[in-house]
């Protein structure tokens, strides 16, 4: 019998559990070209920020053991091109969109959300804390609760009440989980980890950093054992709390990961520069886990891995006569 | 599309390394300027990025096969050389926009510098098919590293060589030849493929003849297919607008007195979106 694989952010349903990374599927068309973008539980866009932005300069990359930094500065087109051409195209076909922002000033999130607040097609807003906030000296929002909470409330109040508000947060914090109780508390409807945590290399024959803005994200399966842990830790905190699980998820196996630590949903970045059909491929490979572990349903899943020590393990239906195929 | 294609045969041709690979479906869609994307270091691999390579010939054979030349510059490189044939190697492509063709007989002149001269024999094949004439001029840092000299004298019209060592051909950089072959010849358009450096000087000849260039880039990719935005570089666009575009999506081909060579690595103060608009701070 097939896994049930729907999922719920809030009180938004999603056909299955993996959406593309913020910022790892451009505008979508990119990916369309490999397949059908309705297969995706939803599409992430990029952070869009109110203005244009041509980003930083190159090299923007540079690869590192299991992973790969990048310093990309949320190049983007804007809200206004944004809303012309980017979500309509998305709207249109009726592709679930989780739109991404970014912003300076809790003044330009909250413009962004009122500018996305009536644009058809935004299945749930996500906020990139990850951003540096400029009224506080470059502080980046996702280190400090209360400037991440100070977005949030004020994103929420803008947002339809029917289109959750999800909180993006970043790994390298001194306490993940009073960051993301500071969002919950201040409105998300749910929570997103992890961001890229900040790296850096050094290349040893220019003997300069290899990145053009010296420090940049780090990226790929390098970063999961961190989104595990993040997950974890807000899942034990905030139980009730829809958590998207994000950061280095190659496999199937990864995404279970997160799953099993208290993620309901599962976003893919860079996995999509290496295969761009790494979402359908996770998917299935899930479903498959699921399936084989005995589970009907993702649901059952999701923080399962929370079970007091001690307490037995889950009967697996694998021998039972009812899940013969 | 992605492709586990099967090693056919490898060989050295002097410096390079070149693989020929069955990859049916890429090698269908194949037009000259394309590039593919390789995965490299197999399953378990800690290398997560794809390598971007240009497809030097396509063959019929065996359903459809991909030539790939190439240097070794870093591990992903170095695995690539140790393939042999039967190995399987994962690809994605036809990537990156083609060469645009010109629809009249015109005489072109083609100039490749180090392993960038790869892509320019099956261009070279296309301009033939329209009646064009085709001069190469082939240049490296020495005689081993100036690729596909043979097979450009039988091809061409006339055939121009440079090293920077004097081993073979004319002392000195492709760009210090293109003058006298766009005058021989006179040439009515260039293709070059080289490093960014080479192509800057060679659009600056051509933009001195007033005649024009297309360029294939070369810059840092991490996926090749347009999602990253790590491959960056300054063009000019129709309106006269500089953007930030990519060389795997927009490019890798582009018209070369378009690319502001000089700001390549920076985001010059006038590009769209630069730093000085409204949210210059975030993220
Ligand atoms: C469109 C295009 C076509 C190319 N065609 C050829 C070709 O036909 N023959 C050839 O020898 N080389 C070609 N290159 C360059 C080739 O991609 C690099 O030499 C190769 O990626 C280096 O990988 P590495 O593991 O050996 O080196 P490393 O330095 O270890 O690579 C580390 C990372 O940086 C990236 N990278 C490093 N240098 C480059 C570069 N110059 N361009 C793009 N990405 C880079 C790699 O993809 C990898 O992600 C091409 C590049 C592009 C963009
Ligand atoms: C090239 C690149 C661009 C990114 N851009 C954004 C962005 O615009 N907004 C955002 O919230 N996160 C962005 N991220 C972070 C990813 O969404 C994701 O949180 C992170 O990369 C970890 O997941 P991964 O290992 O699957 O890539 C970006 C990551 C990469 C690699
Ligand atoms: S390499 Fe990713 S956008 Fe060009």
């Amino acid at each position: 019998m097939a896994v049930d694989m729907r999922t719920f952010l809030a009180h938004v349903e999603l056909a299955n559990p993996i959406t593309t990374a913020a910022g790892c599927a451009a505008s979508g068309r990119e990916l369309a070209q490999f397949f059908d973008l309705h297969r995706l539980g939803a599409l992430a866009t990029r952070s869009i920020t109110m203005a244009p932005r041509a980003g930083r300069p190159t090299p923007r990359m540079a690869e590192t053991p299991s992973g790969m930094l990048n310093a990309v500065g949320l190049q983007g087109p804007g809200i206004d091109a944004f809303l012309e051409r980017e979500l309509p195209w998305l709207a249109q076909r009726g592709i679930r969109t989780i739109v991404s922002i970014g912003g300076g000033t809790v003044a330009e999130y909250s413009e962004l959300a009122r500018r996305l607040a009536d644009a058809p097609g935004v299945t749930a807003l996500e906020v990139n804390l990850s951003c540096p906030n400029i009224e506080d000296r470059g502080r980046v929002f996702a280190r400090e609760g209360s400037a991440a909470a100070e977005v949030i409330a004020s994103v929420r109040s803008i947002m339809r009440y029917d289109v959750p508000v999800v909180a993006k947060l970043a790994p390298d914090v001194a306490d993940i989980v009073a960051v993301a109780r500071a969002c919950v508390d201040a409105g998300a409807d749910a929570l997103s980890m992890i961001n890229n945590p900040l790296g850096m290399a050094i290349d040893t024959e220019a003997l300069r950093p290899s990145l053009a803005a010296v420090t940049g994200g780090l990226s790929g399966p390098a970063v999961l054992p961190i989104a595990v842990r993040c997950v974890w830790q807000v899942h034990a905190a905030l139980p009730g709390v829809p958590l998207i699980g994000v950061g280095g998820v190659m496999t199937g196996a990864d995404a279970f990961q997160l799953i099993l630590a208290g993620a309901c949903a599962v976003g893919v970045g860079t996995a999509l520069f290496h295969d761009p059909y790494a979402c359908l491929r996770i998917e299935r490979e899930l479903e498959d886990l699921l399936q084989t572990r005995g589970f009907q349903r993702l649901a059952d899943a999701v923080g399962l891995a929370h079970r007091p020590p001690g307490s037995a393990p889950r009967h697996l239906l694998v021998d039972s006569e009812e899940s013969s195929p | 599309m992605q492709v586990t294609g099967t090693v056919l045969t490898t060989r050295r041709v002097d410096a390079y390394h070149a693989l020929t690979v069955v990859a049916p479906g890429i090698a269908e869609r194949y037009r000259p300027g394309h590039f593919v994307s390789v995965a490299v270091g197999g399953a378990h691999t800690s290398m997560i990025t794809r390598r971007a390579l240009t497809v030097h010939d396509v063959k019929p054979d065996y359903g459809g096969t991909v030539e790939l030349v190439f240097t070794v510059r870093g591990p992903g490189t170095a695995w690539l050389a140790e393939r042999r044939a039967r190995d399987t190697l994962d690809l994605v492509g036809p990537l990156g926009r083609p060469f645009p063709l010109p629809r009249d007989p015109v005489h072109c002149v083609l100039v490749g510098a180090e392993y960038g001269s790869a892509v320019l024999f099956p261009v070279a094949d296309a301009l033939m098919e329209r009646g064009c004439r085709v001069d190469f001029l082939l240049g490296g840092a020495s005689a081993d590293r100036v690729f596909g000299a043979m097979r450009a004298r039988r091809m061409a019209e006339t055939t121009t060589l440079t090293t920077e060592d004097g081993s073979l051909g004319l002392r000195g950089k492709v760009a210090d030849a293109l003058p006298s072959v766009i005058a021989d010849t006179r040439a009515d358009a260039v293709y070059a493929c080289g490093p960014m450096e080479t192509l800057r000087a060679v659009t600056a000849v051509a933009i001195e003849f007033d005649i024009p260039v297309q360029v294939a880039v070369e810059e840092s990719m991490a996926c090749g297919i347009g999602v990253c935005m790590t491959c960056v570089i300054p063009v000019i666009g129709d309106d006269g607008a500089t953007r930030m575009v990519r060389a795997c999506a927009e490019g890798p081909v582009f018209r070369g007195e378009r690319v502001r060579f000089e700001d390549v690595g920076t985001i010059p103060f006038d590009a769209l979106g630069a730093p000085g608009g409204g949210a210059r701070h975030a993220g």
